[in-house]
């Protein structure tokens, strides 16, 4: 008697996992974005035009331009420059600003142009990136608030 | 001041050191002297800790910006209140107040428990000060709050303070942010209890569930405080990073909730434990996991391993971290397997349909959650490991697999508590699932005949009348007796019932908050938003309301430069109220802060965002339209209050005398 209501139970975990699995699967294709560097989303094969790549660098001073749809910027990552177009349905983080981290998410286009629709940024300031590093030292007085 | 703080720190590795082996060898030993040297040793660390934070809040106080620590988090001109929470706005501050809780919750459970559990106590002095000496020596070597800010000229290293901070990052400067890590703090530490308590069951080899019993309320305390936690986390991002929702699965975000998701499967299935003697092992793995996965969390947090907009910046803690999780986790899991005869169930699964069936399928879907998440948060780490390319997944993974998670727990909890124990008869579903269902039937088809066609809304709204239905004739049942049967009034009868069984009519008012929160996370299936440059004058409609600019005007203040639009909203042509959104550069810490403003109702939010300056000199407004958020509050707080009931003792009295 226990031995079927344990295989009852069991039938009934699998057809759950069996389930999640695929769901999982599914949201996982829908949603999977490659990290790549500047230099690589610059030079795709044709069947990695569709994919969905995830950029990091830095914001390149004085590059951002607003419009009413969203901003336009270049991201720099060791000497090498991409053109981003972010259109994305939320508003850019405040923490995006000349010369701060970001990484971007979206798809390259074929005129060379990133279509960002995901935007994180994060504030390198240059005071606090600077003392906390393991010397905690700050390499000159001057970029303190003093 | 910096001196005496290091000093305190490295005080403290040698007191937690000698507390862990005299606790142990006194344990073993059964030697009292060293088990009371143990005990004094989590006292005094306790005392060190509580020290070493005094002075770290005194040099906030006084502006002490020799300390690097203090220079980078704050400035002379900020609030006195947001001085005391830059303690732990840090990754040296928030490391110290994580310990100084151990410390308090060390020093609790000896206070209350000494008396009772004298076999187990040695073993849950020493594992707690394990804990305590892990974050001291991190504190003391990696990652001190009491270092110097010092520069170099030509070469040579000199102490420099400047005359003000770098301020209090201002995206931290809202109240939510400041309450919201301790209360996180305090449910992540807050398992160490029932972990410490389940491990010294088992090295002593006590078999039972004396080590559930005496934690029970820990448990649900830190439980509750981790709730908090995760729900205020969610409501500072909703108000303050201005993109109109409260949760991204951010690896930060789903850090704090694989240990609460853990943690929920571990407060339903001992309740098994205690009742029928089944999941024992299952139990000990769960207290397992969560404990480790609160310090995996924070290993998430601070290592800077998976990329997170709100992960503090690489640090070497990371492998300390991984290193001390590795040898915990291995450890506990051989302790476990060496006592595995002690774990043996007591009883079976009788049949398909019980409570004991719904708790066993609450804790695989939780689990099951938890570990969607958890593969989700590292995918970056693993696909690297193994396919030699970093893949991340974003939120339609996490969404595909826990929203039909998140409704079948719903279900769960509706369907759980009206089941028998054991097995329960046909009559006896009938008589306690016929209401819900009802409700939940005639919640489907009014919302239908509405023309509400997404298909996992209408299933939660539904799940969520047949939860509230449920609960509800469970209170109804239980004072209908106690009014004909005492003559007490309804309120007076429903008050009486909870107060003399808090556990299980607090646990129904948790089950209320659930459903209500769940509701509210429904909610976000109609969800709608534009965004447009408007010029002043000009306006914009959504959801029935209309979003005027009447004015655009900037200023600057001491602090920060702002743009600022007034804005008239309007619902059928009766205006509502005006709106100040705001977009602040702040100077100190160059940073950009959007002022969000918010018109909540108890069916929805307009959620007002000043996105940017526009091209043609308008303001860029982006206007969310988001139902139904407040049930997520609410909800909150309603599930916050049942676990506060639940953690009550039961009210004794003799009813012969009320009646």
């Amino acid at each position: 008697m226990a031995y079927t209501k344990n295989r009852k139970a069991i039938a009934g975990i699998m057809l759950i996992l069996g389930a999640l699995i695929y769901l999982g699967f599914v949201g996982y294709e829908e949603s999977k974005a490659y990290y790549r560097t500047v230099e690589e989303v610059q030079s795709l094969e044709p069947h990695e035009m569709s994919m969905r790549f995830k950029v990091g660098g830095d914001v390149e001073e004085g590059s951002i331009v607003w419009n009413g749809a969203g901003v336009d910027f270049r991201l720099i990552q060791e000497d090498q420059a991409l053109v981003v177009e972010y259109r994305g349905s939320d508003p850019v983080p405040d923490t995006f600003r000349d010369g701060s981290q970001a990484i971007v998410e979206g798809t390259m286009g074929s005129d060379g142009v990133f279509l960002a629709v995901k935007i994180q940024a994060k504030c390198a300031s240059k005071y606090e990136a600077e003392y906390d590093t393991e010397t905690h030292s700050v390499s000159s007085p001057a970029s303190g608030d003093a | 001041m910096l001196q005496l703080g290091s000093v305190t720190l490295m005080t403290l590795c040698p007191v937690a050191l000698f507390g862990i082996i005299a606790s142990f060898v006194g344990g073993a030993k059964r030697r009292m002297g060293l088990v009371r040297a143990g005990e004094r040793s989590l006292l005094v660390s306790f005392l060190l800790l509580t020290l070493a934070i005094a002075i770290l809040v005194f040099q906030f106080y006084t502006d002490d910006f020799n300390s690097s620590y203090v220079a980078g988090h704050s400035n002379i001109d900020l609030s006195p209140f947001y001085k005391a929470t830059s303690l732990w706005s840090g990754q040296e501050g928030s490391l110290l107040f994580w310990n100084w809780l151990l410390g308090v919750y060390g020093a609790t459970v000896l206070l209350v428990h000494r008396k009772k559990n004298r076999d187990l106590m040695p073993y849950v002095t020493g594992i707690i000060l394990t804990a305590i000496l892990f974050f001291a020596i991190l504190n003391g070597i990696v990652s001190s709050p009491f270092v110097p800010l010092v520069s170099e000229h030509g070469g040579t290293t000199v102490p420099f303070a400047p005359q003000d901070g770098r301020g209090l990052n201002p995206l931290l400067q809202h109240p939510a942010m400041a309450i919201h890590p301790p209360m996180l703090y305090l449910g992540l530490v807050g398992f160490v209890v029932p972990f410490a308590f389940a491990m010294a069951a088992l090295l002593v080899r006590s078999p039972g569930s004396r080590w559930i019993r005496t934690t029970r309320r820990w448990t649900l305390f830190a439980w509750c405080f981790l709730s908090c936690g995760v729900l205020l986390g969610a409501r500072w991002a909703y108000v303050e990073l201005g993109w109109g929702g409260y949760w991204a699965w951010d690896p930060v975000e789903n850090a704090s909730l694989m240990p609460w998701l853990t943690g929920t499967a571990f407060l339903h299935s001992v309740m098994i434990q205690e009742k029928k003697g089944m999941m024992k092992v299952w139990n000990v793995a769960l207290v397992i996991a969560t404990y480790f996965l609160c310090l995996f969390g924070t290993f998430l947090t601070r290592s800077g391993v998976v990329s997170s907009v709100h992960a503090f910046a690489q640090s070497p803690i990371g492998f300390y971290f991984i290193t001390f999780i590795a040898i915990g986790l291995a450890l506990s899991i051989w302790l476990a397997y060496s006592r595995r005869e002690f774990l043996a169930p007591e009883s079976g699964l009788d049949s398909v349909v019980s409570r004991e069936s719904s708790f066993l399928f609450n804790n695989l879907i939780l689990l099951a959650a938890c570990f969607a998440v958890f593969w989700g948060t590292i995918f970056p780490v693993i696909s690297e490991a193994f396919r030699g390319e970093k893949i991340s997944v974003g939120p339609p993974f996490f969404n595909k697999i826990n929203i039909p998670i998140g409704l079948f727990l719903l279900f769960l909890t509706g369907v759980g508590p009206l089941l028998a124990w054991r097995k329960t008869s046909m009559a006896g579903l009938r008589r306690n699932l016929t209401w819900p269902t009802a409700a939940a039937l005639v919640v489907m088809i009014v919302l239908l005949a509405q023309g509400m066609r997404e298909f996992y809304a209408l299933i939660c709204f539904s799940l969520f009348a047949f939860v509230v239905a449920g609960v509800l004739l469970e209170f109804y049942r239980g004072s209908r007796v106690r009014m004909s049967q005492l003559g007490e009034s309804i309120v007076l009868a429903v008050y009486r019932l909870t107060a003399k069984n808090t556990r299980r009519y607090g646990g129904y008012i948790v089950h209320i908050g659930t459903a209500l929160l769940f509701a509210g996370i429904a909610g976000t299936a109609f969800n709608s938003n534009v965004r447009t440059e408007l010029l002043e004058g000009e306006s914009i409609d959504i959801a029935g309301y209309n979003v005027r600019v009447d004015h655009i005007e900037s200023d600057r203040t001491p602090n920060y430069e702002y743009e600022r639009a007034q804005i008239t909203l309007t619902e059928d042509g009766r205006e509502i109220k005006k709106l100040y959104p705001e977009r602040r550069f702040y100077f100190a810490s160059e940073q950009a802060s959007s002022e969000v403003e918010i018109h909540t109702t108890f069916s929805e939010d307009i959620y007002v965002v000043y996105a940017s300056h526009g091209p043609n000199d308008g303001a860029v407004i982006q206007v969310y339209h988001n139902p139904l958020v407040r049930w997520l509050w609410v909800g909150g707080m309603i599930l916050v209050g049942g676990t506060i009931i639940t953690i009550f003792p039961n009210q004794k009295r003799r009813e012969q005398i009320g009646a």
